[in-house]
């Protein structure tokens, strides 16, 4: 009865897979790649993630704005605080928001089926998230810099990309984590921060170092350090992020 | 050699055992449907063939290929249709498609895409954000998305599940092509007629046990509705009476 049924399958569409004929590292980095472009496509349409960010993020360095009397208070010193507290606060709505929309209709469950390993998913959604932070942030410094007389300069970007990518890689960890408790929104900001200490600390110092002017000289090891803990968070994000997101 | 082999499954939610020493093949081409109370298990079960959980004890084997060993390789042989459509409801079909043919590592895939968005009846919506489909389109597609990589075992959750009378219609004769074209299904239904009427072979879980295992057509009138009524007493008077109630029952293992 089964050969019979095997003899009358009527001819599918024609299906060729990669997995059969590439497979490996190929196969990976395009499926990672297609997780980035679905990120990226919702988010052209809805503009839910990056709007948020962006307006949280704004209304942060205002309030701060006003709250300090710039006359008394100097910059240099508050300032990068003020800018990370933007990024990173802006940053958590961001991950909270990315994985609420795959627990959405069981998308990510989808995404489970699929034949491909776990740190994939870790890998596409750690990219959409660090595009989508760092248009906020590029978006953001020249307004702070604007409302706060800093100069802007290039030399702050590896210093914010480093920093972010820090945040990104434990972030997407511990928001994938969250994403399966009903108090989600509140427990990443309270697991993640304790864990981001060293990465904020360090950022913070090195974007001071920027914005009073330092050299390269002066930044090569805050910049050390952080490629130190990113490298750190992204490995063990890596090797984490199955147990994290299985049953 | 069996398609899907179920060996001795079980699985435990803290206290709670969900599913005892489940045991039963499906033979390719076979479409199997699982009936049973509400808690009986048949999610979970489903859910642990679809690599969706991992088992307590037990294994499952596709295709001569354990589960627990080679899940993500297992994973391009099964298809799965849940309750929730599984698909980004901010993209749309085609979208929705094109991202899940990537995943399962599908090359030129278009031709494919709009075979399956024809097959579904959804051809015309192809464009249109997901968001904006009625609950019966979205399972249409969402059975798109699980017939993409052209799957050997089809996994259906109560596929029924909210549809209209003429959703329901088009299901059903979806699902009886999709036999005859010899695909293997696992559904799980609470619709006995329905979903027995499709089946080759038909399963009861009832507290997280098989209680009864028959070829549908070997059914006598009203043998299943008698057991899915004891399947129910067996679910709400516990263990005890399961026992009782089991020897009026035939063919579980």
């Amino acid at each position: 009865m089964t050969t019979t049924r095997e003899e009358t399958r009527a001819p599918a569409p024609p299906i060729t897979t990669e997995t059969t004929r590439r497979g490996g590292l190929a196969l990976y980095l395009a499926q990672v790649g297609a997780l980035v472009w679905k990120d990226l496509a919702a988010e052209r349409r809805t503009k839910e993630i990056l709007s948020a960010m962006l307006v949280f993020a704004l209304l942060v360095v205002l309030i701060f704005n006003f709250a300090f009397d710039l006359r008394r208070v100097e910059m240099d010193l508050v300032g990068p605080g003020i800018l990370w507290v933007a990024f990173t606060f802006a940053g958590i709505l961001g991950l909270n928001r990315a994985f609420a929309l795959e627990k959405d209709r069981g998308a990510l469950e989808g995404l489970m089926l699929a034949p491909m390993e776990r740190s994939a998913i870790y890998v596409g959604k750690l990219i959409s998230t660090l595009l989508l932070m760092s248009i906020m942030e590029i978006a953001i410094f020249p307004v702070y810099a604007l409302l706060n007389n800093q100069p802007i300069r290039l030399d702050i970007l590896p210093v914010v990309f480093m920093g972010t990518l820090g945040f990104v890689a434990a972030g997407t960890v511990i928001a994938a984590m969250a994403a399966n408790t009903r108090t989600r929104e509140v427990l990443l900001p309270i697991l993640l921060f304790p864990i981001l200490v060293p990465v904020i600390i360090t950022a913070v110092g090195a974007t001071a170092i920027v914005v009073r002017g330092g050299g390269w000289d002066e930044l090569a090891a805050p910049l050390s350090l952080l490629a130190i803990f990113d490298i750190v968070f992204l490995v063990a994000g890596f090797l984490v992020f199955e147990y994290v997101i299985e049953e | 050699m069996p398609l899907l082999s179920v060996q001795r499954l079980s699985k435990q939610f803290g206290v709670h055992w969900a599913l005892r020493e489940v045991s039963f093949d499906v033979g390719a081409g076979d479409v199997v449907t699982l009936f049973g109370p509400n808690g009986a298990g048949k999610t979970t079960l489903v859910r642990l063939v679809a690599t969706l959980g991992k088992p307590t004890s037990g294994v499952i084997v596709l295709d001569g290929r354990p589960l627990k060993a080679s899940a993500a390789s297992v994973r391009q042989g099964i298809g799965f249709v849940s309750h929730q459509p599984l698909l980004y409801p901010d993209l749309t079909a085609h979208e929705n498609l094109t991202f899940f043919a990537r995943l399962y590592g599908l090359t030129e895939s278009r031709p494919r895409i709009d075979a399956l968005l024809g097959r579904v009846g959804l051809a015309h919506r192809a464009d249109d954000p997901v968001r904006q489909y009625s609950r019966g389109m979205q399972q249409r597609l969402s059975l798109a998305r699980a017939l993409l990589h052209d799957p050997r075992l089809l996994l259906l959750d109560e596929p029924y599940t909210g549809l209209d009378p003429v959703a329901t219609d088009w299901l059903n004769r979806l699902l009886a092509e999709l036999s005859q074209q010899g695909h293997t299904i696992l559904m799980t239904s609470h619709d006995l007629q329905g979903g027995a009427a499709l089946a080759s072979r038909v399963l009861i879980l009832a507290g997280g046990r098989l209680v009864f295992a028959a070829d549908a057509a070997s059914l006598a009138p009203g043998e299943l509705a008698a057991a899915y009524l004891a399947a129910g007493r067996v679910a709400t008077e516990g263990a005890r009476d399961a026992g009782m109630t089991a020897d009026g029952l035939r063919g579980a293992p």
